[in-house]
């Protein structure tokens, strides 16, 4: 009896485990059929390398290099943002701040987490856009830059946590040996900590960046989704992300159109899958 | 008691609470310049806690209190004035377990040059050379330099962490518990090379095992409960103790 119970739970639980590799190759295949099913139709060097985004011009065009180009303008100038400012606040939070700012510091970097990013989006849209629009005299402020700051405060959370952890996990010999020989506070961060704890920092930073680039309401609500080609951060664009959410809805099941944004999914999950890869890398490197 | 020319470290009623704990006791003690200096006594009886008195290392915890005096050359290091980083470049630790920071070899003996800002360049290089000549290390290293201090073995590891010390040239090495992670014959080289440092520098150490205190130390104290109950040259302390509790301790009654 013991035995059955014993053979059953770990049924059970070797499925729970199982689950989660089986959606992701299941997704995976779904997102693989569908989108090379479009190359059937499209060719695969105007589809990465086409300026053209029409979907609905006769005959179509789906060039994805303005919503590729999107979404590294937006992600570039997030991670400028988030990653200096995501460290820092890491560095403050375990090595200088007192205990007590140190518990709330860390518990507000977390509630940021829990904000939905629609309500992101709808603060930047009511917020920040104006002031964009005011302060560079510009006629709209649906811009890269108002992604790259919202998305900035999205990434911020999954840096400064998971640097902080890894920043903690430097052993305290380490800053021990270094205060006995004289060195400053600030020695000891930049001399000893920050190496010791590179590989971490590194993970959370990957981590951030694949939440940026797969960010998708809060960046639709803020810039503009104009899918050309960007030239600067003060100009509308649009993301691989919007594009998918955006047009879904309004295309015919099993057409090109409806293809296409399957290749555009695919495409996101290769460029995620490799950024979750460095980030598990560095991960299991800091171990 | 031993000879008093001016002491390098002198403590005046020195007494230490971590809390509401008193871990050390008025505590008067003098410490003479270019000797080995032991204290010994069983876990527990303040003898690390001391020694971090001298370098201020305590600092770092938290709710710690001191009260009296201590003196290094004369000057107050408990006092406001003093500078505590300088303080410790004069007053050196090696840690019970060896310490290297996870930079290369190199990098671990100029990481006191560096941040002093005493040498760079060659200047830099011919110092990291002298000081693993010092502790011995330069022929098992020399074409290891840029490699990760890490991949030590833990006696090699422990004579970096004094190398790193003697490249900032210190007046004063303080030694807590150096060999209780070592095997007997890495001890003994490590007591060899203690025996060689005491020329250029005063060296205090802090041990549980009396054979090495009575190898390699001059002077001798014996703490108990946060007191310091005798102190004194080694040979009279291990032969001839004043105090009872001495006496029961050194023969093996209880400790």
């Amino acid at each position: 009896m013991k035995k059955l119970a014993d053979d059953v739970i770990e049924k059970l639980i070797f499925i729970c485990g199982i689950t989660a590799i089986v959606f992701v190759v299941l997704i995976f295949v779904f997102l693989m059929k569908e989108g090379v099913s479009f190359f059937g139709e499209y060719s695969f060097h105007d589809f990465l390398l086409g300026k053209f985004w029409y979907p609905t011009s006769d005959p179509p065009r789906f060039g994805i290099l303005p919503l590729i180009l999107g979404s590294l303008i937006i992600t570039l100038g997030a991670s400028l943002i988030a990653v200096p400012l995501g460290t820092m606040a890491a560095l403050y939070i375990s090595e200088v701040a007192p205990k007590g700012a140190k518990d709330v510091l860390k518990a507000g970097v977390e509630l940021l987490a829990a904000i939905p990013s629609v309500v992101v989006g709808f603060i930047g849209m009511v917020t920040l856009v104006p002031i964009i629009k005011n302060v560079f005299g510009i006629p709209t402020g649906l811009t890269a830059l108002s992604g790259c700051i919202m998305l900035a405060f999205m990434a911020m959370p999954t840096i400064v946590s998971i640097s902080e952890d890894a920043i903690n996990a430097v052993p305290w010999q380490y800053k021990e040996g270094a205060l006995a020989l004289g060195a400053t506070k600030w020695q000891i961060m930049y001399r000893i900590i920050l190496p010791a704890a590179a590989p971490g920092i590194i993970a959370s930073v990957m981590l951030g960046i694949g939440r940026v680039i797969g960010e998708t309401m809060a960046v639709m609500m803020v810039t503009g989704n104009a899918a050309v080609i960007p030239h600067g951060f003060l100009e509308s664009v649009r993301t691989m992300t919007a594009t998918i959410a955006a047009e879904m809805g309004e295309t015919v099941r099993g057409s090109i159109h409806y293809k296409a944004l399957f290749a555009i999914g695919a495409v996101l999950f290769i460029i995620t899958f490799f950024i979750n890869f460095v980030a598990d890398t560095y991960l299991h490197k800091n171990k | 008691m031993i000879e008093s020319v001016s002491p390098i470290i002198k403590t005046e009623d020195l007494s230490l609470f971590y809390g509401d704990f008193q871990a050390l006791k008025s505590v008067n003690s003098e410490i003479a310049r270019n000797k080995i200096t032991s204290i010994i006594g069983p876990s527990g009886c303040g003898k690390s806690t001391l020694l971090r008195v001298f370098n201020r290392i305590n600092d770092t915890i938290d709710n710690v209190k001191v009260t009296g005096r201590v003196f290094f050359e004369g000057q107050d290091i408990y006092h406001i004035t003093c500078d505590i980083d300088s303080l410790r470049r004069k007053v050196g630790m090696v840690f019970q377990r060896p310490n290297p920071f996870p930079l290369s070899v190199l990098e671990n003996v100029a990481f006191g040059l560096r941040v002093h800002g005493i040498a760079s360049g060659s200047e830099l290089d011919g110092i990291v050379e002298e000081s693993l000549k010092s502790v011995l290390l330069w022929e098992e290293l020399k074409d290891k330099l840029k490699k990760s201090a890490l991949n030590l073995s833990l006696e090699q590891k422990q004579r970096l962490c004094i190398a790193r010390l003697v490249a900032v040239k210190p007046d004063v090495i303080l030694l807590d518990e150096p060999c209780s992670t070592l095997d007997p014959m890495a001890t003994m080289k490590i007591e060899e090379l203690m025996v060689e440092l005491k020329k250029k520098y005063t060296i205090i150490i802090v041990t549980h095992n009396m054979q090495q205190a009575a190898r390699v130390s001059d002077d001798t104290g014996f703490m108990l409960l946060g007191e310091l109950i005798e102190f004194g040259k080694t040979s009279a302390i291990f032969t001839s103790p004043e105090k009872k509790e001495t006496e029961d301790y050194i023969t093996g009654r209880f400790g």
